[in-house]
């Protein structure tokens, strides 16, 4: 394949955010009819080197070569005009509109729904994309939406498709899906770079893998001929070890009992139907689901945070077995009845950190009622951040740093560290590894692990099922707002959980072989998402 | 290679950290800029010696001794304001209210020497103005918050349409007590009397007022930076969903802190009547509140540099009129020169965040040749 010119060449690219250095001298090669997996940690540079290509900034130094010459990517557009497309992970859809709106919004040319509808559809019959173009984006599952994104750039005549981390959102059978259709698209000729965390993606995708590592370019090489372990080792500069120890539960009594749970969203739509579990102490309970399934609410209903329809029980079970309700208290009330309870929710930094302010004043955020009638302590916090900064090794600059200048793998350290500081015996983590890179996940796993044999109950909301499988107690599996049902976490199928996931119950093997064939029936299920 | 390379001229970049003088360096370097460019636009608009222009600017502002007292009277009635609406503005809760708030605070002053005229002696009717105008403030500066925090309402709008039902109430009472009759004006209440007039101090007007304005000052850079209170109002402001996460209640917040933020812009209107004009009209705060809105965000919410911003502005403001005064000078020229140098002391903020680079040309085509 060297032979011929490849569809992107990088050459020595380099750019810094002020003092940082985000890509030193970066070379990279994609060739057309290949897709390249594009590996590195958080904050190796990986998003800012697509950026580049994307037009969204541009290169303090080095250049760019589109088929062997030399282009200037100086805005979007012009990366369009180069045939570049990039998915981002989050989606930028107009909810309203259909699927073909969606995608012809924007173009110059003259507006034939007629013509882009028959013109999407034959995209859709080259690749396998399965897509009604007269559907509406609200009524779509985030699967869904993402193919529309991918057929977006498609319809513009991208030859060049960049995907930022694409399957962070899917279950696995829309992921298995989505590689399916990329290998068509790299059959047809198209050059593809996919960004990811997930090894045994990058194994099952990709043709070539390019690691950069604290934002150098360490080098390439052939996915058929690497281990997991030979490619984490590349990214991350040093052997680790891959992985998650489960320890067998010491005493697990009832901490929390859920009974009968039930939560409607503000436009009155039914999030949670009549959920009922228990999570133990000393345990790990991992709650999997396809995105929107009903896990946030699940959790910011125990913390308080989400009134419940009358009827729903949340019961925090004493040591002595007294059980004390949860439901109709706010977060500070549930802290004023002594019940230590910790959450690190889904959104860092809009919701469980403030982005703006330093690493102390964040610690503060728990305590800062605590202590003199007036004024705030500020010794206090500022010990509480040396001692998170020192025993979880968050590298910040000091602790005087906004939040929001640390890389994902240190802010969700500082939330982690502040939540486990104040010793809770229930501790509910939100996809506590989301976006964060090996090392970083491996230190969450290990920490959430260490609250486990403390004796705290923690409920894990997880998108991984390799991970919540290796980690997880107890596995229960939401589908549409309702308990689809709980399995142990030792000896779990993970096709298993991946139907539960779109079926109440999920279905025995050869239920589940008819089912694959007819694949349709599966995603509506699945389409209860809804944002 | 004959294909040209299309670099762009330049492209912009976020800095990095820069040194805390580095600011201060931008900052000053624009003044001087501006001033150059005022001085070009003089001499080419005025045919008069720019020099000439400045002198008087700063004369008009600091030429005399009754003047500098003026000049620094007008700055504590704006940094006054500036301190009332910052903690709201902390909390991202747009209080453009300001002026409304501060006329309801000189209605309340100016009723209360009206209605009981002698009955008090001056200490007391001093308190009771006092505390009438902080009520009348905080009233003003609370429904619009009520509103937000219940309903949801926008507060701009709210807060801006509050100005005029205050400036509508305060025309009425004007002509309910005016005198003479038919003038529509109330006279300089207790001329003869003093009473409800704030004291001099060290023989000067103005003092007591002044100084007032410098304990709120302090005060308010404590509550915000170190107390409780100012802890929510920055979480509040930053993030709704993180305060209601940690247990804080928003709404609580917000109406607690427009309370505040009305009650000052009282004490303000009561500053204005009691310590400045000792009457009431319509344009009694002239407009103070929404300068204020300028001076906070110039100084980026720390107090203390807000009394560097108000010094400013009331500089120019000073300076201007003079300059149009003593040279015989169109009104709109010198607003011309202040809009320029507001222009610069602005504007220069972007480049304290962001830095231009140039496109590098020689290296880029020897590159390219070789």
């Amino acid at each position: 394949m060297n032979q011929t010119t490849a569809a992107v060449s990088v050459r020595n690219v380099t750019k810094r955010f002020g003092s940082v250095l985000a890509n030193d001298k970066v070379c990279l090669d994609v060739y057309r009819g290949e897709i390249l997996a594009l590996l590195g940690e958080n904050g190796s540079g990986k998003t800012t080197l697509m950026n580049m290509l994307s037009g969204i900034y541009y290169p303090d130094e080095g250049e760019i070569f589109i088929d062997g010459k030399p282009v200037t990517i100086t805005s979007p557009k012009e990366s369009f005009r180069l045939g570049i497309g990039m998915i981002h992970q989050h989606f930028k859809l107009v909810d309203v509109f259909t699927a073909a709106e969606n995608i012809v919004l924007g173009l110059k040319e003259k507006l034939d729904m007629k013509a882009a509808i028959s013109k999407i559809e034959k995209i859709c019959a080259d690749y396998g994309f399965e897509v009604d173009p007269r559907q509406k984006v609200y009524d779509m599952s985030v699967s869904q939406k993402q193919t529309i994104e991918i057929i977006k750039v498609l319809y513009r005549g991208a030859d060049i498709l960049i995907l930022d981390e694409p399957t962070a959102v899917l279950t696995p059978q829309e992921t298995d899906k989505l590689f399916a259709i990329l290998s068509n698209m790299r059959d047809a000729g198209k050059a593809i770079i996919i960004i990811t965390h997930k090894m045994h993606e990058v194994q099952a995708i990709s043709d070539r893998v390019a690691v950069l590592r604290k934002g150098q370019y360490i080098g390439d090489v052939r996915t058929a001929t690497a281990t997991a372990q030979e490619l984490t080792d590349m990214m991350v500069g040093h052997s680790v070890s891959l992985n998650i120890e489960r320890s067998e539960p010491v005493n697990p009594r009832p901490r929390i009992e859920v009974k009968n749970l039930t939560v409607r969203n503000e436009e009155g739509a039914i999030k949670l139907d009549n959920v009922s579990f228990t999570a133990n102490s000393g345990e790990i309970l991992g709650i999997a689901g396809i995105a929107g399934s009903g896990q946030k609410e699940l959790l910011e209903a125990i913390a308080g945070l989400q009134p419940v329809e009358p009827g729903s029980s949340i019961a925090y079970i004493e040591d002595d077995g007294t059980p004390d309700e949860l439901v109709g208290k706010d977060p500070l009330a549930i802290q004023d009845m002594g019940v230590s309870l910790s959450f690190v929710p889904e959104d860092r930094l809009g919701m469980g950190l403030v982005g703006n302010m330093d690493l102390s004043d964040n610690m503060m955020l728990r305590t800062f009622r605590k202590g003199g009638v007036f004024f705030t302590d500020r010794k206090r916090p500022r010990k509480i951040a040396e001692n998170v900064v020192k025993e979880l090794e968050v590298s910040t600059p000091s602790l005087s740093t906004p939040v929001r200048r640390l890389s994902g793998g240190n802010v969700q350290k500082v939330l982690v560290g502040r939540e486990i500081t104040s010793a809770p015996k229930v501790l509910l983590t939100a996809y506590a590894v989301r976006g964060l890179d090996i090392n970083s996940s491996y230190t969450i796993y290990n920490l959430i692990n260490d609250q486990k044999k403390r004796g705290v109950a923690v409920v894990y909301v997880g998108e991984d099922l390799d991970v919540l499988i290796e980690l997880c107690d107890w596995i229960l599996v939401l589908c549409g707002g309702k308990v689809s049902g709980i399995v142990s976490g030792r000896g779990a199928d993970k096709q298993e959980i991946g139907l539960m996931m779109t079926r109440i119950g999920g279905l025995t093997p050869e239920q589940a072989a008819d089912i694959l064939k007819n694949e349709t029936a599966a995603t509506e299920a699945g389409g209860a998402e809804n944002e | 290679m004959s294909e040209k390379k299309r670099e762009p001229l330049f492209h912009i970049s976020k800095r990095g950290e820069t040194p805390w003088y580095f600011a201060w360096i931008v900052r000053i370097v624009a003044i001087i800029l501006a001033l150059l460019v005022c001085s070009v636009i003089s001499v080419v608009m005025t045919e008069k010696n720019p020099f000439e222009i400045y002198n008087y600017m700063y004369k008009g502002a600091f030429g005399r001794a009754d003047k500098t007292l003026v000049t620094f009277r007008d700055v504590a009635m704006l940094l006054c304001i500036s301190l009332a609406v910052t903690p709201a503005f902390k909390m991202k809760f747009w209080n453009i209210g300001g002026e409304g708030q501060a006329l309801m605070g000189c209605l309340a002053s100016a009723a209360c020497m009206i209605l009981l005229k002698d009955t008090l002696p001056s200490w007391l009717l001093i308190v009771v103005m006092l505390i009438s105008s902080i009520v009348a403030g905080a009233i003003w500066g609370g429904i619009p918050a009520l509103f937000k925090a219940k309903w949801n309402t926008n507060e701009t709008l709210f807060t801006l349409m509050m100005n005029y039902v205050a400036t509508q109430l305060v025309a009425f009472f004007c002509i309910m007590w005016e005198s003479p009759k038919g003038s529509g004006k109330i006279p300089v209440i207790n001329q003869r009397t003093r009473i409800g007039w704030l004291p001099e101090l060290f023989g000067e007007k103005y003092v007591f007022g002044i100084l007032v304005v410098l304990v709120i000052c302090i005060l308010m850079y404590f509550y915000l930076n170190y107390s409780k209170h100012g802890y929510e109002i920055s979480v509040v402001g930053e993030s709704q969903r993180t305060a209601q996460y940690v247990g804080i209640k928003v709404e609580k917040v917000i109406i607690r802190t427009m309370l505040l933020s009305g009650a000052v812009c009282g004490i303000a209107g009561f500053l204005l009547v009691s310590g400045n004009d000792h009457t009431l009209t319509t344009t009694l705060v002239d407009g103070r509140g929404f300068t204020a809105v300028m001076v906070s965000w110039l100084a980026k919410f720390n107090p203390f540099f807000m009394i560097l911003t108000s010094l400013l502005l009331v500089f120019l403001t000073r300076g201007a009129s003079e300059i149009s005064k003593k040279m015989q000078l169109n009104e709109a020229f010198p607003e011309i020169l202040t809009g320029i140098i507001l222009f610069f002391i602005i504007g220069c903020e972007f480049f304290i965040a962001y830095k231009i680079n140039f496109r590098k040309r020689t290296v880029k085509e020897e590159t390219l040749n070789a």
